[in-house]
């Protein structure tokens, strides 16, 4: 009976937040065509995210590519098909795993970051004190942030698929012969409009969902230290099973329509 | 000490405010007038806070009136209230710094709120003008996490005085500190008060920082304002509620 009491709380408990993050969704988007804009923050958010996060997309990226040939290789030599492995990989890699994979490595980077970051200013005050000061919270941290999630994702997503691809050349290079150009001559011959617009078009969504999350756990989250903390650690969880639904969708619409 | 006219600068009418079953202030009435210090003191947990930021719009009460500077503070919106907040300052019982920002770039984020005409060396200006009165012209290019809880404090007093407001909220501002750095801390609101004319509401339960600052005190009790008068006419009352104030 107490299992069944609990469970039917957490269930509340659970459609109770999605409401509240949806009412957040729409007070963002009310907020952010009203004046005045931030653009200044929007700036210094979209250098914190972009470039700041580089490196680790970069070196995600390296590592996926070489790993995925490498992995591969064997498989498409059995069956006497290695000549399409630039094919295989790049669509592999522009059309699912490099969106996937650097969203859920942005998700931990960013997410994270923006929760625990905004959960201890809610902690210490620094966003009342910002009120009192006359600032809309809401637009300077809030708006902003998802924004910049938004616009960085995607660009963050080109620069990892291009090093993935880089990596995959490499293996293909050191371990078949294939020269750099070929390689790539058969990577862009492979690649469609159809593979990359709506692989880029998830990404928006993808940045705005660990933009969205990682705000809305920092901007509501408890008192204390703990509560901080629960805050960063639940934005990575909920953005990564929402990216995996993102993604669910987006293949599911995309099949439909291309 | 200072001159106190008998114009009411902050007035408050019958305030309610509960969260479920818990009712922080069950018809709480203040008035503070023009350059006074008001000291309003309660146990922890009685509901200071709470109302301080009620006061502010930080927080919205489940009935009563605020009026704030004349103007009620439910009846304006954003725009006007952010406004009204020029007029207001705060200081924070954790100071509240932005820790993300260096100490000048804490004291320019409301002058470049709310006084967009400045230039560069007019900001400048003010800035290290703020920092002289609290006496800390040195930290202007440091991190707030490389401050002691007593310059912090006075940074967040220099922040709050930046715009030159008519009315400082002080919320506990020597809790957490040693009691020397408590005592400085006290002058420092004393000498600007007599400065910059405002008027004052400290929230405190620090007898030694009610006793120099005060003007006037209220006690805080059940949500009420249980008692009122001067610092020596509550401190020799004989209600045991309020003795134990002062024990």
């Amino acid at each position: 009976m107490a299992y069944l009491l609990s469970l039917k709380q957490n269930i509340a408990s659970f459609f109770m937040e999605i409401g509240e993050m949806s009412f957040f969704s729409l007070r963002f988007f009310k907020e952010l065509f009203t004046k005045p804009f931030e653009f200044k923050e929007l700036l210094n958010q979209c250098y914190v995210m972009g470039n700041k996060s580089l490196f680790l997309v970069g070196v995600t990226g390296l590592i996926l590519g070489i790993v995925f040939t490498l992995q591969t290789r064997p498989t498409l030599m059995d069956f006497g098909a290695v000549a399409w492995m630039p094919s295989m990989i790049s669509i592999s890699i522009v059309r699912e795993i490099g969106p996937v994979i650097i969203a859920l490595i942005c998700a931990g980077r960013i997410g994270s970051s923006i929760g625990a970051e905004i959960g201890s200013m809610r902690v210490t005050e620094q966003i009342d004190a910002m009120e009192v000061s006359g600032t809309n919270p809401f637009k300077y941290l809030v708006v902003t942030r998802i924004l910049a999630a938004t616009l960085m994702l995607p660009l963050l997503v080109i620069f990892g698929d291009f090093i993935a691809l880089i990596g995959s050349a490499i293996v293909e290079n050191m371990k078949g012969s294939v020269s750099f150009v070929l390689y790539f001559n058969q990577v862009f011959e492979a690649l469609t409009f159809s593979d990359i617009f709506p692989a880029t078009i998830k990404t928006f969504f993808f940045g705005f969902a660990i933009g969205l999350v990682g705000c809305f756990k920092g901007y509501t989250s408890k008192k204390g230290t703990a509560g901080v903390g629960k805050a960063s650690n639940s934005a990575v969880v909920y953005t990564s099973m929402l990216l995996f639904i993102i993604d669910f969708i987006a293949v599911f619409v995309t099949d439909i329509f291309v | 000490m200072n001159s106190k006219s008998n114009k009411e600068v902050l007035l408050v009418k019958d305030l309610f405010k509960g969260f479920g079953d818990n009712k922080v202030l069950n018809g709480f009435n203040l008035s503070l007038f023009e350059g006074e210090n008001l000291v309003l003191m309660g146990k922890s947990g009685s509901g200071k806070s709470v109302l301080i930021k009620c006061l502010v719009g930080l927080m919205p009460p489940d009935s009563g009136s605020v009026e704030l500077l004349g103007q009620d503070i439910s009846k304006l919106n954003h725009s006007e209230m952010n406004d009204l907040r020029t007029n207001v300052g705060f200081l924070f019982q954790g100071s509240a710094l932005y820790d993300s920002m260096t100490v000048r770039e804490n004291l320019e984020f409301p002058l470049r709120r709310h006084s967009k005409k400045l230039t560069e060396e007019e900001t400048d200006t003010l800035v290290m003008e703020a920092l002289e009165n609290v006496g800390l012209t040195h930290t202007v290019d440091w991190m707030p996490e490389e401050l002691s809880g007593g310059m912090q404090r006075r940074i967040a007093l220099a922040r709050a005085l930046i715009l030159k407001p008519k009315i400082i909220f002080y919320d506990e501002p020597t809790t957490g500190l040693d009691p020397i750095t408590a005592k400085e801390i006290i002058l420092l609101i004393l000498k600007i008060q007599e400065k910059f004319k405002t008027s004052s509401l400290i929230i405190t339960h620090d007898v030694d920082c009610a006793r120099v600052i005060s003007n006037r005190m209220l006690l805080l009790l059940d949500g009420i304002n249980y008692a009122e008068g001067t610092f020596t006419e509550l401190s020799s009352s004989n209600d045991p509620k309020i003795k134990a104030f002062f024990k």
